[in-house]
């Protein structure tokens, strides 16, 4: 049935949240990483079990997006409707499913590992002490059935929609989300309000609003979890952005690398406009609304706005100079916005509970949360979203367990490819907007990459620049050219043939190309260079000066030598490709080091810890 | 509306939506450029500021602007050499340089290369970054264009020519990064693509990366063969522009001075397909009447110029009757030279080798046409470009600046104002036009300056009235007008009875094979007034007036449009679009 | 005058598998109503590219063709798109993507002779594919297995201490 109008929309979610339930309900987390890990055989047991045990009045499942806990995947949460009651399971087995639904809400069954659950939800609660993550772009991500709009109207959807469209102005939409202090969470950080006002202010006519969701951060998979666990609120913000701006038609740029999120965006879509919530005359305003998803196929650069458009028109990827910003001159020359995924999904809230709401969360210069991709050497690998200003600290060793296997944490890569590295004395320091920049790195997307003391930090900006050279459109010199350049110095540094010299130039070149590169992935890409220069020269000059690389992991640089541990087994003969390894049996060995490969099958395969590397 | 801004300290008020590069200019500040191409007068803009060699510093910015696409704003403040602005456009061109070939001693465009001249201007005389360069395969697959992308830029240049321009289409940026590049598609030879060798991607080429296949020393064999009478005919518009290549003004008239420099090379006639410009007026202009007579395939087309006859042929299938028969002039002079000057001078045409100097890289294509030769002679054996025949006479060490006039050989050195003109755009229209009148009215008619079709725009219109005759004429130049204007015609939106069409814009003054006018549209302009003063200067200034070709019909022809003329001058063409 | 011109290249005969793929693609593209707005028919170019490269496995100059013709763009224009994004290919790529691992440790170990066994075997050289888009054979940089040395990848499998004679055995089980 079509909703027409909000009081419609009040009964629709009236009925749905007053029929009758079961008591218990269990949600299922069945992302991509989630599926990955081996949820679908978990969803298995649990509706075979509900079928042979007759639980179906008793359980209902419902199959959700990310929880944000991928370290423990398969994750599922039995939640007692009555008294409110959760239990998290992490690492669940089809084996352990009769034994949990047994056991129920009072107390974990044996045999299982359970979580805690660490965030809190902003719109409707107050955070509980350990609770340092507040949920507001993954209000519904890991809590409601993605693919069933009904549970999504359950629990306000397109609330928001239906009170911008029949209480406000689109001006009046506009002040609110310039009031609120919004800023873009795709890197760059400007401020949403201003960025509709630009496209309002353009005279009447046709206008786009556009998603980005082209995520393409290596280690960044937080607007992948919003469109698998939530697509509406997206559907929902982009309305009421095309509302405020005047623009009719919404477009999503995908990656084609999400097929789920693409399935689900579909569906949503598809349910939207079977409900009336999208389409002809909305909530009886007059206002017509509807989105088309279109494609990327595999281009980092796509994300810049200006590329992203010209692939939407099926161009070569390639950013064009600004000005003439999107806002005045966009898709099809018509003026257009941009905004990525995690943006749209904080506007339904700030709608519903408004700017001074907003703003009272995060910092004052940044309001809000910001999601994160935790990755690399942190013990809990997830999906996290924490106020504005909070710690790396508390990210990282309260939310993320610490450092795997209780290394040592050497640094934090944020903002990708684009960022910069954060040390151990920056730990402490809120992070927002400003305070990231500060120190040479960049909030971008949201990755955040957590790297112990066996990483070296020379390969690891190498890694990124290697990444930059790839997804680099080509169109401007520094760019093209000058990363090439970077990158083989960078080489030459790893490959013990740098000098203090070498040093000098990157620093010099990377100066340039981010000050004469002509788009945003080509005026960041010297970051992750110029960051771990800043924060560990001295490991830059080990491996120029003493031909050392403290870490062990550049190749040409690490020697393996034999100790008196060894007993003249010969397993490390046997098993040396170069065959540069000799020595009596039963007597220590020695490796020629002028013709070892530095392959390390002798380390790997010694069993009496003889061979040392350093 | 007005917008002040400060340059280097000194103020300036410009037009909304000029670029600081346009401001700079204002003041005479110069900022160097290197992917930057704007042409006015052929509204030909390429603006892609990608190269960023010309980045300046803006106060308040937080980097450098590109002034070339940068727009001015109220209060502005520009400082073009600051020290931060030189150091980042040194570090540039350093890092162009270290992906570039430094073979600039023996590159086709050597002291006509803007990277060599860039590092000159900005006084590199060390390379900083050294690295991994490109390599390709050179293309040298076609007889017209040699494409060497280990010296591409990225520049884009060629792709706006032949994309935009043009609308050929058959280049494009390929790959992305490092590895980007631009070639058609699959990565093909020309030879194989639609491409019509046009040659405006090798004007358009600030580099060696596109040029021209040369021909200068089959040129040097055939005049050492002692065997051979070697002739050489010479297009209207290499006159007016081949005396830039030797320091003279663009805009001089040289013809006297090539025709001094084409004897001293050795050429045992110099000719000129002026001569073959007034025969063609003869074929055209009696088909013309005869279609319009008849009222049947209308519009007559100018099949002149053979980049233009090749778009046509992939393009266009479907009006393949429309171009008139008429070979171009390059082609029946070289007919006419085997055939009735090979009589006359009791040579064999197997004996004769015909050379044509054009302003043109697709006449090196268009003598190659099968159709052109029979039994293995082809009709022009050779053709250099314009700046061929300058290399070649700074290699015999003549001083071309300092020869006197000499005059054209007869017969086929004879010709008219009308013939002149067909240099320009619209020169072979309003030439058709002189004849067409003059037979039509039956009398010498006095007026006979067509101005209406005159003048570098890209597409002009006229109803001109002859002999009581109202005619609608339509004049174009590039093939992205022509495009525009055939689209037209196939949906029946327009109706014209006679159009002339030029690949080139501009006309064949701006052909792929004059010297490089490195997107200076001025020194086009003054080509062009020097056609009509040459056309002005002439004696005769009608094609039918040509003693000469009076004396050919008489002798050899018969009447235009015989069917030995037609034998001898008219050709056919073929659909060679991709089914 | 007989023509001896390079008149246009005749389309070569489609097998009927390929013509009920053109098929599909034909109506793929019928359904989007590309002409609707004829300015923004290039638009659909990368979902078009998607659905070809889906039927087809790869993106054929054919193909590229023929979604050229239907979009009324240059050829050159959708070479440009297809060879500028990672998702496309222009080139055949078989089922089972045979990787021998080059790296230098695997070199000394007798990586060659495997590669050369598997060219015999397969008839085919290093980055092709055969012609029943069964396998691709391909040589990588170390993939860090030295220990196994020398180690061929197949998919997303490891095989470590190879020699000659195990190609068979490794082509045979990918065949069941």
């Amino acid at each position: 049935m079509k909703i027409e109008s909000p009081v419609q929309l009040a009964e629709t979610a009236g009925q749905l949240n007053s029929r009758p339930r079961p008591p218990m309900k269990l949600l299922v987390s069945l992302g991509t990483c989630g599926i990955a890990a081996g949820t679908q055989p978990v969803l298995k047991a649990i509706k075979d079990e509900i079928t042979e045990r007759r639980l179906e009045n008793a359980i209902e499942v419902s199959e959700v997006g990310c929880m944000g806990l991928c370290y423990a995947e398969p994750v599922i949460m039995l939640l007692d409707r009555e008294s409110g009651k959760r239990l998290i399971y992490g690492d669940v087995t089809p084996q352990q499913i009769p034994a949990i639904l047994a056991a129920g809400t009072d107390a974990p069954a044996t045999g299982t590992r359970t979580i805690e659950r660490n965030w809190y939800y902003p719109e409707s609660e107050t955070p509980a002490d350990g609770e340092f993550q507040a949920r507001i772009v993954l209000r519904n991500t890991g809590r409601i059935n993605p693919e069933n709009i009904e549970e999504y109207i359950a629990e306000g959807g397109y609330t928001a929609l239906a009170k911008v469209l029949t209480e406000m102005k689109p001006q009046d939409v506009i002040d609110l989300i310039t009031a609120s202090g919004l800023r873009g969470r795709g890197g760059g950080g400007f401020p949403t309000g201003r960025k509709w006002q630009f496209a309002a202010n353009q005279p009447a006519g046709e206008k786009f609003i556009i998603c980005n969701a082209d995520e393409g951060d290596p280690g960044a998979f937080m607007d992948r979890a919003v469109l698998e666990g939530d697509p509406h609120t997206v559907l929902e913000a982009m309305a009421i952005g095309g509302y405020a701006i005047g623009a009719s038609t919404g477009v999503i740029y995908i990656r084609a690398e999400y097929p789920l999120a693409v399935k689900r965006l579909e569906i949503a879509i598809r349910q939207a406009e079977e409900r009336g919530l999208l389409g002809k005359n909305l909530f009886g305003s007059g206002f017509d609304f509807k989105i088309e998803i279109k494609f990327g196929a595999g281009a980092f650069v796509c994300g810049e706005e200006t590329a992203l458009i010209h692939s939407i028109e099926g161009k070569r990827g390639e950013p064009t100079v600004k000005p003439p910003f999107p806002a005045v001159e966009g898709l099809w020359k018509r003026p257009s916005v941009v905004n990525n995924v995690e943006t749209y999904a904080n506007i339904c809230a700030i709608v519903r509970k408004g700017a001074e709401w907003f703003r009272s969360i995060g910092t004052q210069g940044s309001p809000g949360t910001k999601v994160f991709a935790l990755a690399g050497k942190v013990a809990k690998v997830g999906l996290v979203e924490v106020p504005m200003g909070s710690t790396l600290r508390e990210i990282i060793f309260g939310i993320g367990g610490g450092i795997k296997h209780g290394r040592e944490f050497k640094a934090v890569q944020t903002g990708g490819p684009s960022g910069g590295c954060i040390t151990k004395q920056h730990l402490d320091l809120g992070i927002d907007y400003e305070s990231l920049k500060g120190i040479g790195s960049m909030m971008g997307s949201g990755g955040m990459i957590v790297m112990d003391e066996d990483d070296c930090m020379v390969n690891i900006a190498k890694f990124f620049l290697e990444f930059t050279l790839d997804e680099s459109c080509g169109k401007c010199t520094p760019c093209r050219i000058g990363n090439r350049r970077l990158y083989e110095m960078l080489e030459d540094i790893t490959n013990g043939l740098g000098t203090v010299e070498t040093i000098e130039k990157l620093k010099t070149l990377s100066a340039t190309i981010k000050d004469t590169a002509l788009c945003g992935l080509g005026q960041t890409s010297p970051n992750p260079v110029l960051s771990t220069l800043s924060n560990f020269e001295e490991e830059y000059l080990a491996h120029v000066k003493e031909s050392r690389c403290p870490a062990g992991v550049c190749v040409k640089l690490v020697h393996y030598t034999i100790t008196d541990k060894c007993v003249g087994c010969g397993l490390c003969v046997r098993h040396c490709p170069a065959n540069c390894i000799s020595g009596e049996r039963k007597m220590r060995h020695e490796i020629d080091q002028s013709r070892c490969l530095k392959c390390g099958a002798c380390y790997q395969v010694c069993k009496f810890h003889a061979v040392e590397k350093h | 509306m007005k917008i002040n801004l400060k340059i280097n300290d000194s103020p300036v008020s410009v037009e909304a939506g000029t670029t600081i590069l346009e401001a700079a200019e204002q003041l005479d500040i110069h900022i160097p450029t290197l992917c930057h191409l704007k042409m006015d007068c052929l509204q030909i803009e390429h603006r892609s500021g990608s190269c960023r060699v010309c980045v300046v510093e803006v106060k308040g910015r937080p980097n450098l602007a590109p002034a070339c696409s940068t727009p001015v704003a109220e209060g502005m403040e520009v400082h073009t050499n600051t020290l931060r602005a030189i150091n980042a456009r040194r570090t540039i061109l350093d890092l162009l340089l270290s992906d570039h070939p430094k073979d600039c001693l023996i590159c086709p465009k050597n002291l006509n290369c803007q990277l060599q001249a860039l590092a000159q201007e900005l006084g590199l005389h060390h390379l900083l970054y050294k690295g991994e360069q490109s390599t390709y395969n050179k293309d040298l697959s076609s007889n017209a264009i040699a494409r060497d992308l280990d010296k591409c830029i990225m520049c884009r240049r060629c792709e706006t020519a032949c994309n935009v321009i043009q609308t050929v289409g058959v280049l494009s940026g390929v790959g992305r990064g490092f590895e980007a590049v631009v070639a058609p598609a699959g990565l093909k030879p020309l030879v194989e693509t639609e491409c019509v060798f046009c040659g405006q991607c090798v004007q358009a080429c600030p580099v060696g990366a596109l040029s021209e296949i040369d021909y200068k020393y089959p040129v040097w064999r055939a005049l050492n063969d002692p065997t051979k009478t070697v002739v050489v005919q010479t297009a209207p518009a290499v006159r007016v522009a081949i005396g830039e290549e030797f320091g003279l003004a663009p805009g001089s008239i040289s013809t006297g001075k090539m025709v001094a420099a084409l004897r001293k090379l050795g050429f045992d006639k110099v000719f000129d397909t002026d001569f073959a410009a007034d025969l063609t007026i003869m074929e055209e202009t009696s088909e013309l009447i005869e279609r319009i007579k008849e009222n049947k395939n209308l519009p007559i087309l100018t099949s002149c110029c053979p980049g233009w006859v090749k778009f046509l042929e992939h393009q266009f299938p479907d009006l393949l009757y429309m171009p008139s028969t008429a070979k171009s002039p390059q082609q029946m002079f070289g007919a006419i030279a085997k055939s009735y000057y090979a009589e006359k001078i009791g040579v064999k045409p197997q004996d004769i080798i015909v050379v044509s100097v054009m302003p043109c890289l697709a006449k090196k294509y268009e003598a190659s046409r099968p159709e052109f030769s029979h039994d293995g002679v082809r009709d022009v054996d050779i053709v250099i470009s314009t700046r061929e025949l300058a290399d070649m006479i700074r290699e015999a060490g003549i001083q071309f600046a300092e020869l006197d006039d000499q005059p054209y050989d007869s017969p086929l050195g004879d010709s008219t104002g009308a013939a002149v003109i067909f240099g320009a755009t619209g020169g072979v229209l309003e030439a058709a036009l002189r004849t067409a009148a003059d037979w039509l009215a039956k009398e010498d008619l006095q007026e006979i300056d067509f101005k209406a079709v005159r003048g570098i725009k890209g597409i002009k219109e006229a109803t001109v009235t002859i002999a009581g005759l109202e005619l609608r004429v339509a004049v174009c130049s590039g093939l992205g007008n022509a495009r525009k204007l055939l689209e037209k015609i196939r949906q029946g939106k327009a109706n014209y009875q006679a159009i002339e069409i030029m690949a080139c814009p501009g006309g064949c003054l701006n052909g792929g094979g004059q010297p490089y006018h490195h997107g200076h549209g001025k020194i086009l302009v003054k080509r062009m007034e020097a056609i009509y003063e040459d056309d002005r200067n002439q004696p005769i200034r009608k094609s039918h007036q040509n003693p000469a070709i009076q004396q050919l019909y008489a002798e050899y022809l018969g009447e235009p449009g015989s069917h030995f003329a037609h034998k001898l001058l008219h050709t056919h063409y073929f659909d060679r679009s991709k089914k | 005058m007989s023509c001896q011109c390079q008149c246009a290249a005749t389309s070569p005969t489609r097998t009927p598998e390929d013509a009920a793929k053109f098929d599909e693609l034909g109506r793929f593209i019928a359904s989007l109503n590309v002409d609707a707005i004829p300015d923004r028919r290039r638009g659909y170019l990368i979902q078009i590219l998607h659905r070809a490269q889906s039927i087809f496995g790869y993106l054929p100059e054919e193909v590229q063709e023929f979604v050229a013709r239907a979009l009324n763009i240059s050829r050159a224009e959708v070479y440009g798109v297809i060879s500028f994004y990672s998702y496309f290919t222009d080139k055949p790529v078989g089922r089972y993507k045979i990787n021998v691992c080059t790296g230098t440790a695997c070199f000394v170990k007798g990586a060659p002779k495997v590669l050369n066994e598997f060219k015999a075997r397969l008839g085919i050289k290093e980055g092709e594919s055969t012609p029943d888009g069964k396998f691709f054979l391909g040589a990588l940089r170390c993939v860090g297995a030295c220990s196994l040395a020398p180690v061929v990848m197949v998919n997303d499998k490891v095989y470590g201490n190879m020699t000659a004679d195990k190609v068979a055995d490794i082509l045979k089980e990918c065949g069941e």
